[in-house]
């Protein structure tokens, strides 16, 4: 098995090395297509050991080699692939290979093919990295991989100046958090002696719960900014300056998940902490009803569909704050199936509209770009939780839990916010496929994508309707991981009303968006509907005014005192002083030249002056020398 | 009358060596500077001969006469460099003697 586990890590190191190679040469087809094939491989050894976990086999253990040893200190690079770990494995891997195999498609045209295998290969090896360890140091090297690789891929495109911009703010939100999650990561071992998953859970039960609080908040921290949850949530929305295939992969499927991998993984220690679980269930809902009023308006669809991400990752605190963490976990990998393809999807129709975003502007797509029509919708009824696509199965296990757990006010937040992701779900899709075809006006030629890009979708399709199937299987293999129980409402009349309650609720919403946007008489907003100069609409389409915040109370302030500390304490002390140096050197060097004047006589007389200086310093020293006591005994004499 | 002793040589060697010295910082004529350069190497000589004659060791008086083959060897070539100087630019002046400026 372990030839697995190195085959599933190692082959995506390959694949960008191998396109590595190529960067600095025009497009090479078949870079992309071996990258695919290594991933493929990587994604095969993960269902083998899939297999292995399903089938009742002990958890894959290996300690590579040794990377610190120092004094109590003793870290591995070592790899463990369990429950928890192989379901992120064949996310990651079928989420990437699919991914890999759509870019090939999308990134047809663009002068950085080659480079953009080498920095998406990259993301997977760091985000196997991230997920294998077996310890939190290996956890924080990929952590850390994986957030260098998304700035690579956001700005990607780092002739537009806004890409670069978002590539900077994603990756400096993300440093403000991994400083809390390095924090909480120094904690562990100032408390345990070890990174170790095993060893530090053993610790935590002897712990006081005082501690053990820091470290689950300072872990959270962390968790926080890769997952973008509030407030660090303003990097995702501009993340979407990136190529669509890396906001499926990274924005949607994997990497933003990983915040929710580090409370699963942790679930020991954040089970002997309910309060912080309490508050990372409760800012969960808060995040997934904040995010979900702000795609109700956007005008982006990438950035709808963004904020949709955001909205499920608060499902997924939700669940894993309330002690679900099966449940988080299971809505992690649904939510991956049906987000990458409804991203996908959105990349199909932005390469059809020549990268035009507004949803407005297009309507009636249906015709021309069938399939991507039905995968797009199909992933929002999916994303909807409509009985029976995977995302009911998830997402109503969530709600179950929140209910059984008597925390009603979170329950009815996350009911509520069902409601508005079916409403814009259907939103985007009304306009973009429904509807007159207003794209006429525009002057866009829309177009199906290649056919080997759909084909490379079909398997999102399909698990996006049938992962809900997997839900027993899954739950039999985390069981025992997770400490894992089923939720149960008391009465089977409660649970009836409550599924078909939540289904007719979401029905609604669905029916209510393609009434409002399914129609002859949309056009184009020019800033003068009645709806426009609403307060709300102003609020929601302004993202709460909150970059807007950051922007005035954080940045400029901050700016502005980065300007003084430069005029005056950089340039005035530290600079002044290094130049100064500078100058007393290249003065004196100036000034002393003026004795090499090439005349002999002159250079004769300075030898005779410098042998008359050395002469005198060997006669002080030597009397010094000679009569050391006497001076010794002055000088203690002065009190030296 | 008094007798000569090793100071009484070394006074000599002293002010040999002075005037020597002054000889080199003040002449401008390349000729003099060697024949100031001749005196600091004599002053030198008698104060290795006196203390060598002091001691009753003889490895003072060889030094004395190594110094003056290297004497003889260094004013030949001083000598031959300084003609082929005469004989290009007409003068053997020191001051003229400037294309090391640095």
């Amino acid at each position: 098995m372990e030839k697995y586990l190195y085959i599933a890590l190692f082959a995506p190191l390959v694949s960008s090395l191998f396109s590595a190679l190529f960067t600095a040469t025009p497009k090479k087809t078949f870079t992309g297509i071996i990258a695919s094939l290594l991933i493929f491989s990587a994604f095969v050894s993960s269902s083998i050991l899939l297999m292995h976990i399903l089938g009742g086999g002990e958890p894959v253990h290996v300690e590579m080699m040794t990377w610190m040893a120092t004094g109590d200190l003793y870290i591995p690079f070592g790899f463990v692939v369990d429950e928890i770990s192989v379901t992120m494995m064949m996310v990651v891997t079928l989420v990437s290979t699919i991914v890999h195999i759509y870019s090939i498609g999308y990134m047809d045209h663009d002068k950085g093919f080659n480079r953009f295998f080498s920095y998406l290969s990259a993301f997977v090896f760091s985000m196997m990295i991230l997920v294998m360890s077996d310890n939190y140091a290996g956890l924080f090297i990929g952590w850390e991989g994986v957030g260098l690789c998304s700035w690579l891929l956001i700005g990607f495109w780092f002739h537009k100046e806004s890409a670069t911009w978002a590539a900077n703010e994603a990756f400096i939100m993300n440093r403000i958090a991994d400083l809390g999650m390095l924090v909480g990561i120094f904690l562990v071992y100032w408390n345990t002696g070890t990174l170790q998953y095993d060893g530090a859970f053993e610790a935590f039960a002897t712990l006081d719960i005082t501690t053990l609080s820091w470290i689950g908040i300072f872990l959270f921290i962390g968790a926080m900014g890769k997952s973008a949850q509030f407030p660090l949530h303003t990097w995702l929305a501009d993340a979407m300056e990136g190529p669509t295939p890396v906001s499926a992969l990274i924005h949607a499927a994997t990497m933003v998940t990983a915040g929710v991998y580090l409370v699963v993984r942790s679930n020991e220690l954040y089970s002997l902490i309910p309060d912080v679980g309490l508050f990372i269930a409760s800012l969960g809902a808060f995040v997934a009803i904040f995010a979900a009023s702000m795609a109700l308006v956007n005008r982006d669809m990438k950035r709808v569909v963004a904020y949709s991400t955001l909205s499920q990752l608060g499902y997924m605190f939700a669940a894993a704050g309330l002690g679900a963490y099966w449940v988080a976990l299971f809505h992690l990998m649904a939510h991956a199936f049906f987000k990458a393809l409804l991203f996908l999807g959105a990349g199909n129709v932005m390469h059809a509209m020549d990268g035009e975003l507004d949803p407005f502007k297009m309507g009636g797509l249906k015709k021309v770009m069938k399939w991507s029509y039905i995968m797009m919708t199909i992933a929002s009824v999916a994303l909807a939780g409509i009985f029976p696509l995977a995302g009911f199965f998830s997402k109503d296990t969530i709600l179950e839990a929140a209910f059984a757990e008597h925390h009603f006010v979170i329950y009815s937040v996350l009911l509520f916010t069902a409601g508005l992701t079916a409403f814009y779900s259907f939103r985007l899709t009304a306009l973009i496929f429904e509807g007159e075809e207003r794209y006429k006006l525009f002057g866009f030629h829309p177009h199906e994508a290649y056919k080997f890009m759909l084909v490379g979708m079909s398997p999102l399709l399909i698990l996006a309707i049938i992962a809900g199937a997997f839900r027993t299987t899954f739950f039999g293999m985390v069981e025992e991981a997770l400490s894992a129980i089923e939720y149960h409402i008391h009465s089977e009349v409660t649970l009836w009303v409550m599924t078909i309650g939540t289904q007719a609720f979401v029905v609604l919403a669905i029916v209510y968006a393609y009434k409002k946007y399914n129609n002859s008489g949309i056009t184009v907003p020019d800033g003068t509907g009645k709806m426009e100069n609403s307060f709300m609409y102003k609020l929601l389409i302004n993202q709460y005014y909150i970059p807007y915040a950051y922007e005035t109370y954080l940045v400029t302030p901050y700016r502005e005192l980065s300007d003084i500390f430069w005029t005056h304490i950089d340039m005035k002390i530290v600079d002044a002083s290094v130049d100064g140096i500078a100058g007393i050197v290249y003065n004196t060097g100036e000034k002393t030249s003026k004795m090499q004047n090439g005349n002999l006589s002159t250079m004769l007389q300075l030898m005779v002056v410098g042998m008359l200086g050395l002469l005198s310093l060997a006669v002080v020293f030597g009397l010094a020398v000679r009569y050391s006591d006497g001076i010794l005994a002055i000088l203690s004499g002065l009190g030296v | 009358m008094m007798e000569i002793g090793l100071n009484h040589y070394l006074i000599l060697s002293t002010i040999l060596f002075a005037i020597g010295l002054v000889g080199v910082m003040r002449r401008k004529n390349l000729l003099l500077l060697f024949f100031a350069t001749e005196i600091l190497l004599n002053s030198v000589n008698i104060a290795f001969a006196a203390i060598s004659h002091y001691y009753g060791d003889l490895t003072g008086q060889m030094f004395a006469f190594f110094v003056i083959a290297i004497a003889a060897s260094e004013v030949a070539v001083g000598l031959g460099l300084l003609i082929v100087w005469y004989k290009r630019h007409g003068n053997i002046n020191l001051d003229n003697l400037a294309s090391m400026k640095g």
